[in-house]
């Protein structure tokens, strides 16, 4: 016992000696918290729109006037032709081409039948989806103004529609800052719980004092907590930051429980931390670890529901994030923090990520044995 | 008694490709000074690490103070002492915090054993708060061996402990083992300089994995049974062609500003002299020498050679 308070000891002078891990730990993550959320935005503004109008009516007017106010629309080039329009997007001044037809107003008031041309340019794809989307529901909304109009007299025999109203639950503005700063959050908690204890020990290993303590009567399990502790602390301190900070910059206020957060957080340390000791007994230098590591978490990121939702990924896909720790971690987030969940409500993840910190953590210890 | 025992010992890497230390075995007295030489890749580093239960041999066995290397390797960790070749303490503690540390390791003080390092501490105490990655090599080395000797070893390996260290140090950093010594200490020490040999007990020649030969400096020195010459002219390239053509030469090769060379009967230096002159080499010095162990350890190396 006073072996593990003294290398615990001598861990925390050593982190706290060392700026460059001090700055990771306490500055970068504010700062993450800060820009990213602010900067990575899912709304898609600012479109390029080239209009292409045959027509030139009041009507015509009126859509483009409509678009151009909804607020997503920039108004690029207002182009004689289809070609002209088309060399815009080739110059890459215009996402998106909205043609209208010649006689568009008379048709449309003579036929009650009109067509519009709207071509998309797909390189961004996002952008090119929303875009689309948002367009049509502006032509969709100019249309039913237009037949308001025109059956105006005939209101009683008005055809039947549905209109449909929707809700948001537990994010009522849908507010995307509140289930993406959670995510960000536990990214950050991975990141520095694995990423700094496997930085940690190959360091040991790289400069030789692992052999100098390998000579002496230091028990294995106790160099090993004398690693994975001071990590485990430090990154329930950037939890609790990055908690104080969705407080007070994004007023998130966790719905839930917050010791059932802290409960989890705890829990699933001990498979990050795990994953990290891991990494460590395989790579012999720290670029190596650097390395490992940044493929596996490139894969935890994008797998891990924070960008793309998993429920929207192909099957297969869907069944590898059953292997990403870091998913359950932000199911965990938004469950607690958005919608208020409780210890039975997020029972499922709880075993996931003991089954992960039993198994990998088994695995490291396995490992560093057989290395010795 | 016998402090080091290694019978036999074999270590191979690359899956036996490599054949790092090959069929091994001396024996340390208790309290005595002894070295491994030979250059670098010899198998010295292997030796330690097995030695210090950080390596498992292939085959054969060993024993310190007593201890299997491989069924008692805690019980060995407890008492001996280990510095490797390379720096490597923590470069971000200080000279004390890195003493501390690895006397409290040793569930033991500095206080404790002071009286053993005291001789060396007092040379870089005015630097215990200088972190040791900021130390001198000089420095480094001597907190790595107080480092060492803090928990009062009954053995210590020093791997390669003045590589890289300036002659006075060198110097110095056998003086201290010398004490060290006389205070009971087994010391098993490794060097790639010949010069050093000198300052052991006995030695043991190693090169490619093999001992080449166990015994006291003085001893291996006496080994070299023939007459060795010193030879110098003006020009040392033209000199060792002519020495290998020359027909009475058994071995000849450069060493430092002088050919050194033995021949397979007493020679006249009269008539060397004249057959060096014929060839056109001018300044002609020619002695007899006594060997040092760098010799004995060429002659091994060139029997050891024509035996394969």
């Amino acid at each position: 016992m006073r072996t593990l308070i003294f290398l615990l000891r001598k861990e925390f002078k050593q982190i706290f000696r060392d700026k460059a891990i001090l700055a990771i730990i306490f500055v970068m993550p504010s700062v993450q918290l800060i820009v990213m959320p602010l900067a990575a935005n899912y709304e898609v503004k600012k479109i390029n729109l080239a209009v292409v109008d045959n027509d030139k009516s009041t009507y015509t007017q009126k859509l483009i006037s409509q678009i151009t106010s909804s607020g997503y629309f920039r108004l690029q080039s207002y182009n004689a032709s289809y070609d002209q329009a088309y060399e815009a997007i080739k110059s890459d001044n215009a996402d998106l081409i909205l043609e209208i037809p010649q006689r568009f107003e008379r048709n449309l008031v003579r036929e009650n039948k009109e067509k519009i041309f709207i071509a998309v340019n797909a390189i961004n794809g996002t952008k090119a989806n929303l875009g689309g989307a948002y367009l049509s529901t502006i032509i969709s909304n100019f249309n039913n103004d237009i037949r308001m109009k025109l059956t105006v007299g005939s209101r009683f025999s008005q055809a039947p529609t549905i209109e449909i109203v929707s809700s948001n639950w537990f994010n009522v503005h849908m507010n995307y800052r509140l289930f993406f700063v959670p995510g960000i959050l536990a990214l950050l908690v991975t990141l520095v719980g694995s990423f700094l204890t496997a930085l940690n020990i190959v360091r040991e290993k790289e400069v030789g004092t692992i052999e100098q303590i390998n000579v002496t009567p230091i028990k294995k399990h106790y160099f090993i907590l004398g690693k994975l502790i001071p990590f485990w602390v430090l990154a329930n301190v950037i939890f609790t930051i990055g908690l104080l900070l969705g407080r007070l910059v994004y007023g998130i206020i966790p719905a839930g429980n917050i010791g059932l957060l802290y409960l989890f957080v705890g829990v699933y340390l001990l498979a990050a931390l795990g994953f990290g000791l891991l990494i460590s007994t395989f790579a012999e230098t720290q670029q190596q670890a650097m390395l490992i590591m940044f493929f596996f978490m490139m894969v935890f990121i994008l797998m891990g529901g924070l960008f793309t939702p998993i429920e929207s990924m192909p099957q297969w896909a869907q069944i590898i994030t059953k292997f990403n720790p870091v998913r359950y971690f932000i199911e965990v987030m938004r469950m607690v923090i958005l919608k208020g969940s409780t210890l039975r409500d997020v029972a499922s993840q709880f075993v996931a990520v003991i089954v992960f910190a039993v198994i990998l953590n088994s695995w490291a210890i396995l490992n560093y044995k057989k290395t010795n | 008694m016998q402090a080091i025992i290694v019978k036999n010992l074999t270590k191979t890497y690359d899956k036996g490709k490599i054949q790092a230390v090959d069929d091994v075995s001396f024996e340390v007295e208790k309290g005595e000074l002894f070295g491994l030489i030979g250059p670098d890749g010899a198998g010295k580093t292997s030796i330690f690490r097995m030695l210090t239960t950080l390596l498992l041999p292939d085959k054969g066995e060993a024993s310190v103070d007593g201890f299997d290397i491989v069924k008692d390797f805690k019980k060995i960790r407890n008492t001996v002492g280990y510095m490797p070749g390379k720096f490597s303490l923590y470069q971000d503690l200080t000279i004390e915090e890195n003493l501390n540390f690895f006397a409290t390791v040793f569930n033991t003080t500095v206080g404790e054993n002071y009286s053993l390092i005291k001789d060396i501490y007092i040379q870089i105490e005015k630097f215990k708060k200088r972190r040791a990655g900021k130390l001198s090599g000089g420095m480094k080395q001597k907190l790595a061996l107080c480092c060492a000797l803090i928990h009062k070893p009954t053995t210590l390996f020093l791997d390669e402990p003045t590589t890289g260290v300036d002659p006075v140090s060198r110097k110095e950093f056998w003086d201290m083992l010398k004490r060290l010594k006389e205070q009971g200490i087994t010391i098993l020490v490794s060097t790639p300089y010949m010069d050093e040999a000198n300052r052991c007990d006995r030695i043991a020649l190693i090169q490619s994995g093999k001992i080449l030969s166990i015994d006291t400096p003085a001893a291996i020195i006496n080994s070299f049974s023939e007459k060795l010459y010193a030879i110098k002219a003006n020009k040392m390239y033209q000199l060792l062609k002519a020495l290998e053509l020359f027909p009475k030469r058994r071995n000849s090769y450069a060493f430092g500003e002088f050919a050194h060379a033995t021949f397979d009967q007493t020679i006249d230096k009269a008539e060397l002299k004249r057959y060096l002159e014929m060839i056109g080499l001018s300044q002609i010095e020619i002695e007899v020498i006594e060997p040092t162990i760098e010799d004995v350890f060429i002659k091994l190396l060139n029997k050891h050679n024509h035996a394969e």
